[in-house]
Parts: C-alpha cells; structure tokens; sequence
C-alpha cells in the first residue's frame, strides 16, 4: 500500500493502436506542412517587394537558414534518442513521426533558403546532400510502410533460430545419410554440406542471388546418378534426395528472409553516411558563409 | 531394570534431531531414536544434489544445530557434525512399535526386539514414512517400492510407476530418460488426467509418450502383483503384463493409526487432519508431545525451532518466548493500546470473525504472514483502482466506502469485525471503491496467500469469505441504492460453481432462466450464426450474464462459456425478479444495459449479412487472443505485425532498462492474422508462477505488474509453471561500457542484451565469480516513470500493450490501417 495517502497517478500507457504515420491522428503532417505553408506564404510575399529573390543573405533567408539547420541536427539525433533507453515519457514512434515529416518539411524549407540560386559550390554540396538524405528517407517510409507485411507472412511462426537449426539438422541427417554411399553420391553431399552459402555481404543478401546454390546444384547432381545396385546404398540416395529438397526449402525461406530484411535496412545504408556527409557539409556552408560574409 | 530417559525422541528428522540436540546441550538425559541407519530420512531420500531451501526467511532459527539453505549433501553431513559435537544419543535401527504407560513412566517397544523407559515421548516421526500403501493382491512382494532414490540404478527392466502426482511423474520420466538404460516404463493413472500434477511435468510426460519413451496407461489401476507380472483393470477389462518392478507413488499421510494407538486424539476426522496439540505441543495423552510435519509444520525451520522449544517445555519453563516473538513485537510497535504480543494475538483472534476459528499457534504464524495498521479518520487504506490482492479485517472502528466514484460524501459502512478488500482477493481485478477509515481504527491487513491459506485451514473463514463477497457483489454490480437487506432472498439461493475452462454455463436455445455473476475468471459470449460460432462479447469478473432471458422469460439467445478457469455465481431467477419489481430503479438500470448489449448484437449479426468475411475474421481474432492466455491477462505486449520492422529495438530497450537482459522475445509466440503474442508476460490476473514460489518472491505491484522480488532463490519452480513460457534462469551479464563509448570508439557490445560470447570473455576479467542464476520476467518496467519500455521504444507504433477490457478494440482493428 504504498501510495496510500497520496495521490495515485497512474503511468503513462500507450495503447493507442496508430502506426507512427498516423500518430496521434498525423499531428506532425499538419505541423509540417503548416510550417511549410507558413514559410511558402512569407516568401511570396517579401519576394514581391524584391529586386531579387530572397536568398540565405537576406532577414528571410537567414531566419530559414537557421530553423533548418536546427532541424537537421535535431533529426540527426534520432539515432542517439533510439539507442538511450531512458525512463522518462518519451515515444520513439512520436520521435520518428516528427522525423518523417519535419525531414519532409525541410524540402521547402531549405529550397526557400537557397532562393534558388545554385552552383558548384559547398553551399549546394550540403543542398544536393540533404536531399540525398530525405530522398533516402523517403525510399525508407516506403520500406516501413510495405515490407513489414511480406517479412512477417515470410516466416509465418518460425523464428531465425528455429530456421538455422533446422538447417543444422537436416545437415546432420544428410551426413549420416551419406555413411553408406559410394565415392561419387558422398562427394554430392559433401557438396552441400561444405559449399552452401547462406547470408554474406549486404549485397548478396538484397539480392538473393546465391549465383549456383550448393544445395540446388546437389540436387539436380543427386538426381542424375545412377541408380546404385546395393539396395541400402539405393533407400539412402532416395531419403537424401528427400532431405536436400528440405534443405532447399528452407535455404530459401531463410534467403527471402534475409532480403526483405536486407530491403528494410538497405536504404539506411545511403541515409546514414548521407547525413553525416550533409553534417560535414552543412559545417563548411556555414563557417564559409560566416567568414567571407 | 533400564536407564529411564527424561526424554526419548521418537524420529530424528529436523524435529527430533534439533530436539535431541537442545537436550543434550542441556544436560537432560535422553535418546534419539532413529529407524533407519542414517539421521533424517526424509531429506536423506531427496535426490541427489537436491537444493534445499530455507523458508520462512524472516523466521529466525533457534536451534542447537545449524541450517541455511543449500545442497542436500552439505546440509545432512552438518546435522552428523552437530549431532556428534552436541552428544546426541542416538539409536539407530531403532522403530517404535508401541508406546504404552502415562507420564511419568512410559514403556517403547521397538520393532527388533528391546523397550525404551522414558518420562516423557516427543514424537518427531513426520509423514513421509507412511507412503498411502498399494491394497491389491501381492501389494506385500518385494519388488513393489515406494521411493525411488536413483533412477539410474535400473536397467533393462519392464517398470512400472503408479501415481499421478508430481513424484510419481518425475520417478517415471527419470526412468524413463536414458534409452541406454533400456527401461520399460509404464505409468498408471486411476483417473483420466494428470489433474494433480505441475502442468510442466504433464507436459514433459506427454512429450516422453509422443517420443515413445513411455506408456501412459490412464483410467487404469493394478488389481494383481505377481513375481514378474502385473494385472490391472482397465476401462476395456483387465490384462496382465511382464513387470519387474512396482513404484508405487501415491502421497502419504500422517500415520493415524499408530499416533491413536499411543492415545493421542486428533483435531478432526478428516485423512489429512493432525493431532490436536496445546500451545506447548503436548497431546491430548499428557507427556505425550508432537512437533514437526506431523504437528502440521512441513518446513524445516518450523521444525528445528518446535525441537528447541519442545524441550524448553519438558524441562518445565513455562515462559518461553517463542522464536517468531521478536518479530512479532516488532511488527506490532507503534500500535496504539500498548498490548503485549499475546495479548495482540487475542484481540485479533477474537475481535476478527474470520480469525475466530485460529488455535494460538495459528495465529502466531497468521500474524508473521500479515501486518496490523492503525489509521486516522478519514485515512484512506486503499483507494479505486490501485492494484490489491490482500484482505482486511477490522479489529477496532469502523470503515467507510466510497461507493460513487463522482461524489466522495456517498458511502457505506463496515464496522468493527466484519471484513473488506475480498473482491480484489477473489477476482484478482483493481479495487473497487476507496476505503477510509470512518474513526480510529485497527485493521490486519492479510496478503493473498495468508488469505487462501486461512481459508484452507478453516472452514468457518471460508464460508464467511464467501457470503460477505457474494453479497457484496450483488450490491456492487446492481448498486441502485440496493441495501445488503434487499439482496438476502436472492443470495439465500445463490450457488457458487467452479467452471472449467470451455465449460458453457448458459447454451443458446436452452430454456433457463437464472443469472450469473462472474466472481473470478472471464467469459465470452458466442451465438450460433450460419452455422458457425461467432464470438459476441467478453464478460469480465465483475460482471453479470443471463439477464435477458431472465427478464424476458424468452430461451437463451447466446452461450456463455469460460475463457479461463472460472467462478461464477448462480442466482435463481424468481427472487431476483421479485427484486426488480421492488426495485424500479435497478430495473431500469438493467433494462438500459440490456438494451446496450442488444444492440451490439444486432449490429454484429447485421454485419455478419453484409460483410461475413469481417465478422469471421472479428471473432476468430477475439477466439485467438482469448486461447493465448489473455483471457487471464492484466496487460499484455502485441505486436502488429503490418508494422513491424523486426529492428528487435523492444528487446534492446527491455534488456537496457534491465540489468542487460531482455525478458521479451519478439520473434517467438503465435501470431494471427497480423496480430503476434510475442513470448513476453502477461501479468495474468491469478499468475501460475505465484502458485510455488517457496520464498513468496512473486508480488503484484502498485500498477497491477507481477514482479519477482530479489529474495528469488532460483529454484526455477515458476519457470516451469508458467504456461506461457516467459520466465527464464538467467543471471545479469556483467556490465555494459558506456553508450557514448560504444558510438564513439566501438566499445562494448552497444544497446541491447549482449551477446553470450561477449558476457562470458567479460565476466572472466571481472571479479566476483559465479553468480546464480535467477527468474527473470516483465515487471512492466515497474517505477519507470514513461512506463514500459518496450511499447515506447517501438519505432513505428507496432508494439502496444492492452488490457482485456481493450484488446478487443485491437482484434476490432480495420486491416488497411497502418
């Protein structure tokens, strides 16, 4: 009875069932493209009274400039807030919701500041690599929106645990299948057993081309022997062709698995480095413009 | 003629061992007899390396000889050390036959021949040496055995075990284990299932029969032993099988017979009752004492401390202050009324109607499970909504509830004797109402445990329980201003009835008309549409059921049947409507709700013309989520699956925010139709792992979490009670280098639970050794003040945690939402 006396306050739940698109009824989608609209509105109207567009030099550009070079390094901070598991109110799906569209939001933003002036310098360095980045992003919400349905229907129940003993296992029945082969039927299940890739570099993975799978080249190697006459060498070959059609199967669960895993995570590759590049960038655009203002 | 002993100690268990020991430190003279060869046969026959623990731990051991929990091993070769070290006299092979003689100058006779004078008998002889004997013919040969110490010592045997209970299971499954051993194993139960056993052990056992391991042969007994054979019945006659060895399981039981013979009465007629015994253990044949698992005190410290004082008692001290005293005085300071303890005791017992029932020794060991509080007017004892299993008692005042949420000033009282809080004991929910004192007052407060424990014990506590929650129920459901004298009709014919899971209590179609209260448990609700059950609604404890037919004197319009196990409340139909018709207010009140619950109804069957498809796949999630155990669930973790990126970052998040290791595994579970239960806890309202943890280390916490507490010994008991699978025997890695070191210079294993390669290079640098490992579970990040970990550090929204009353919403989601 420790809160006898005082006031209970009941913790925080979120048990509202609302992906982080739409979180809290998209929130930051109408945050965002207020903002925008906001900003779009101030432009047209100062550009108006202008000789020439507004660009980072002038009160406009440089109030931009700075809301959305805040923004960046705030957005950039995901990465931190996601990995510090703290035991305050927070909700990394609020954070990421933000991330989606406040990053979306600096399109405008930060075309706004440039005044569309452009040119092969550091300051359209950081433009091209911030664009890189919410393009990347972009390729990311894709990922997030459609890809959880494949990964999950993939595997139905079966963990990756469970898929990698099961490849353990039938490796094991396939070499104790193999005791009473001759020469040339052991030398295919060797075959499987020693040379079948599962996993590998990001690329391999993304793509799934495992080029000619051991396994699958055992099997077709499997079928294509001759019938041996010993009648116990003859109930093995056919069990193991049974057993490398399993593997097989499984091979190519655990192979799918992989990709979509590898799609989920291979525009993280691009949008990672991006924003650190864009930091780089966005440092240089900024003491440059400072010291030769 | 023989010495004659001041004292001769019949058994030299805990009991009797410690008993000897005061003694012979004391100077009196004595004799320990022992009928085996060994010291302490009951722990002597636990299986090799056994942990032994050492509960209660708040009680303090005052003995002659020491224990502390540990192997089975160490602890019997220290009893030997001390037993030696004190000068016990011991006889070994030594069995008492019969006791005959009075106090003063009694006469043993022993089985091998001999006679034992003494002055006074303390009788330590426990229970575990009356195994419940085999009555077929041939019972009496000696390959029937009813102790099994290695199954490894067999081979090659056809064996069987007959029981099916715990040991019995166990014994077959070690037989069973090594298929080098080349054992037959048979087990054979007189009922069909296994109803008594841990559903753990069930389990293992069915695993070891699909295997082929064993033969499980139920509905069956043995009517025949023979050398070499067996005969038993079986529900399509009898057969006779090859079997070299009987090991025949079947519990045990106070040796009534003998203890009757040497005069002593017992409390009841009942096979399990005990001796009844004076504050000073002394039996209804003066000089006569009982202490020990056969005074009714199974644990080893309780046993070891009754030695002690039983010879404190014989030796003529008349005041001596119990073990449990200091912790007793202490529990009760700062009270008001400057009581002694006994004195505490009495006004309790007697002021308590539920406590009524207790003998003195009772009530001390009541008193250690429980606390006394004193409160101010007006002081809140518990308020709606906090989580709460206990049960209160009022010795002294009074105490008002709060019935109306919306206005304070409307309450009800409870005065001096009666009780409250049953409903959160019973049904496992949130407290009802807020409860405060109305004047100064004395409450006892008794835990869940303490609380089944009394009502186990005494018939009268039970009954009591029962009709003050029954009627107490009635009047929180139908509240409409109903006082406790309006309802006595109805609850004069009310029936409470166990339901077992799947058991309808009401069937569409049928022709009955009584109401149900749902006391604990949950049901739901199905009606026969097209053919197929589709699910309606849930009931929840708290809840009624059945109130149209009785209203409307029509049939059944849906089933009702139990989610989980249950305990409803019949109330037969004509009272009640006699009520309503007293009553227009709750009439009314029913008619609205009734109303309500026909609506939804209708809008399901409207639904189920239009869009079948969305009502199946309506209630075949509503009819997944309940199998998985959430009809019994507070609060469960689901992923949707449509929005997971199996970034693992719950698990990292759950395993950061606790000492390194994660309690939830995302990807294990079922799933169904993009809803996934992953393994993880879900903080069932009655939780299976509560039901044998020998420490009591499993709690319920403020926000309705069940938690394991550090007193965990790690005896792995609630890990194999669960049915969920969500407790694992971990210990905590060592600790992580910092997250800044691991984003800057790669140091560490970064977020998450670290890998077993990683823990065990680091926990080789570091110091302190090998650390036990422990129950590890969700305790819903209890005293984290964003709740739960897991739910907030799910990137895209998947992870959400819901109540029962909720997850129905979730079941109810639309499928293109993301």
């Amino acid at each position: 009875m420790t809160q006898v006396g005082g006031h209970h306050t009941e913790r925080v739940r979120q048990r509202t069932h609302e992906g982080f698109l739409r979180h809290k009824g998209f929130r930051w989608a109408q945050i965002a493209s207020l903002i925008c609209l906001v900003a779009v509105a101030i432009y047209f109207f100062v550009a108006a009274r202008l000789a020439e567009p507004p660009n980072g030099g002038s009160w406009l550009g440089y109030i931009l400039g700075v809301v959305s070079a805040g923004l960046i390094v705030w957005l950039a901070c995901l990465g931190v807030r996601k990995r510090v598991i703290t035991a305050g109110h927070y909700s990394l799906k609020a954070w990421v919701s933000a991330h989606v569209y406040l990053g979306l939001s600096l399109i405008v933003l930060a075309t706004l500041h440039t005044g569309f002036q452009f040119g092969w310098n550091v300051h359209t360095l950081a433009y091209s690599l911030m664009m890189l980045v919410i393009a990347s992003g972009a390729l990311g919400i894709w990922a997030y929106a459609t890809l959880p349905q494949r990964l999950h229907g993939n595997r139905g129940e079966t963990t990756r645990k469970q898929m990698l003993e099961a490849l353990e296992s039938l490796d094991k029945q396939l070499h104790d299948l193999a005791l009473p082969l001759d020469r040339a039927g052991a030398q295919v299940v060797r075959l499987s057993l020693e040379e079948t890739e599962l996993g590998g570099s990001f690329w391999r993975r993304l793509t799934g081309a495992y080029g000619n799978c051991a396994t699958s080249r055992a099997l077709r190697q499997v079928k294509a022997l001759p019938a041996p006459a010993d009648p116990r060498q003859a109930d093995a070959l056919e069990k193991i062709e049974t057993v490398l059609q399993q593997k097989a199967d499984v091979l190519g669960l655990a192979r799918r698995q992989m990709q979509i895993t590898a799609l989920l995570e291979g525009w993280l590759f691009v949008h990672i480095p991006a924003t650190f590049a864009l930091l780089a960038a966005l440092t240089a655009h900024i003491v440059s413009v400072f010291t030769y203002w | 003629m023989a010495e004659v002993y001041k004292i001769a100690i019949v058994g030299s268990g805990p009991a009797g061992m410690s008993a000897a020991a005061h003694a012979a430190k004391k100077g009196i003279s004595h004799v320990l007899l022992e009928k085996t060869d060994h010291l302490s046969d009951t722990i002597f026959r636990y299986q090799k390396g056994k942990h032994v623990m050492a509960t209660p731990s708040v009680l303090v051991l005052r003995a002659d000889c020491e224990f502390d929990a540990g192997k089975r091993e160490k602890i019997l070769a220290q009893w030997n050390e001390d037993v030696k070290a004190a000068g016990v006299n011991v006889r070994f092979n030594a069995e008492a036959k019969a006791i005959t003689g009075e106090k003063g100058a009694f006469t043993i006779e022993l089985t091998k021949g001999g006679q034992i004078q003494a002055e006074n008998i303390v009788l330590a002889i426990g229970t575990q040496g009356n195994p419940n004997l085999m009555r077929c013919d041939g019972a009496g040969l000696p390959h029937v055995q009813y102790q099994l110490d290695d199954p490894g010592e067999y081979t090659d045997e056809h064996i069987f075990v007959v029981g099916s209970g715990d040991a019995g299971i166990e014994n077959a499954l070690g037989l069973a284990a090594d298929p080098a051993q080349g054992n037959t194993v048979t087990i054979l139960n007189r009922s069909a299932d296994f109803a008594r056993a841990k559903k753990a052990n069930v389990d293992n056992l069915m695993a070891a029969r699909d295997a082929g391991r064993m033969t499980i042969m139920t509905e069956t007994s043995p009517v025949l032993v023979e050398p070499g054979w067996i005969t038993v019945e079986t529900p399509q006659g009898s057969s006779r099988y090859k079997c070299d060895r009987i090991i025949a399981r079947m519990g045990a039981s106070p040796p009534r017979k003998f203890v009757e013979s040497c005069g002593i009465a017992f409390a009841s007629e009942s096979p399990s009752a005990f001796p009844a015994l004076s504050p000073t253990f002394e039996t209804t044949k003066p000089g006569i004492y009982v202490i020990g698992a056969l005074a009714g005190y199974p644990l080893i410290k309780h046993c070891m401390n009754q030695g002690f004082d039983v010879v404190e008692f014989i030796s003529g001290v008349t005041d001596l202050e119990p073990a449990d005293e200091p912790l007793l005085k202490e529990k009760l300071q700062g009270l008001p009324g400057r009581r002694s303890v006994s004195e505490w005791l009495e006004f309790l017992r007697s002021r308590v109607e539920i406590l009524n029932g207790l003998s003195p020794l009772q009530m001390r060991e009541f008193l250690l499970d429980s606390e006394v509080r004193a409160y101010k007017p007006d002081e809140a004892i518990f308020i709606r909504n906090d989580q709460g299993s206990s049960l209160f008692g009022i010795a002294e005042g009074s105490v008002k509830v709060e019935v109306d949420p919306s206005n304070p000033n409307i309450t009800v009282p409870i005065g001096e004797g009666s009780i409250f809080g049953e409903v959160g004991l019973i049904s496992g929910r949130k407290r009802g109402a807020t409860i405060r004192a109305a004047e100064p007052t004395i409450c006892v407060e008794i835990p869940r445990m303490a609380a089944l424990k009394l009502m186990a014990q005494v018939p009268e506590a039970r009954d009591t329980v029962n009709r003050i929650t029954s009627e107490r129920q009635v009047l929180q459901i139908f509240k409409s201003g109903l006082t406790p004298a309006d309802i006595q009709e109805v609850l004069a014919g009310a029936e409470v009835m166990d339901v077992k899971p799947g058991q309808a209590i009401i069937n569409e179609g049928d022709v009955s008309d009584d109401l149900y209260i749902i006391r604990s448990g949950s049901m739901i609700v199905e009606k026969n549409l097209g053919g197929k059950p589709v699910f309606m609604s849930y009931v929840p404890a708290g809840s009624y059921s059945g109130e149209m037919a009785m209203i409307e004197r029509a049939p059944r319009v849906a089933t009702v049947k139990a989610a989980i196990r249950s305990t409803v409340v019949k109330l037969p139909a004509d009272p009640f409507r006699r009520l309503l018709a007293r009553k227009p207010e709750l009439a009314k009140r029913m008619y609205d709700e009734m109303k309500a619950r026909r609506e939804i109804n209708a809008f399901i069957e409207e639904q189920k013309e239009e869009f079948g498809g969305a009502v199946d796949m309506y209630s075949s999630v509503a009819n997944f989520l309940i199998k998985q155990g959430i009809g019994e669930a507070t609060d469960v973790l689901l992923i949707d699956e449509s929005l997971c990126v199996g970034c693992d970052n719950c698990e990292k998040a759950c395993a950061d925010s606790h000492d390194g290791l994660s309690r939830l595994n995302r990807e294990a579970g079922t799933t169904f139709a993009n809803i996934h239960v992953p393994t993880s806890c879900r903080h069932c309202e009655h939780p299976h792992c509560m039901s044998d943890c020998p420490p009591n280390a499993i709690r319920r916490g403020p926000d309705g979490e069940v938690f394991i507490s550090d007193t965990c010994i790690g005896c792995g008991n609630c890990q194999r009670a669960c049915p969920y699978g969500v407790i694992q025997m971990d210990k905590p890695p060592p600790p992580k280098p910092k997250l800044w070191e691991w984003m800057l210079f790669g140091k560490g294993p970064g977020p998450g639970q670290p890998d077993y390669e990683w823990r065990k290079k680091a926990s080789k640098g570091g110091a302190g050794g090998e650390s036990p490992k422990l129950a590890i579970k969700c305790d819903m990040c209890s005293g984290k003040a964003g709740g739960p970990a897991c739910v907030r550090a799910c990137p895209t929204g998947a992870a959400i945690r819901v109540s029962p009353d909720a997850f129905l919403s979730v079941a109810r989601i639309d499928r293109g939402a993301g």
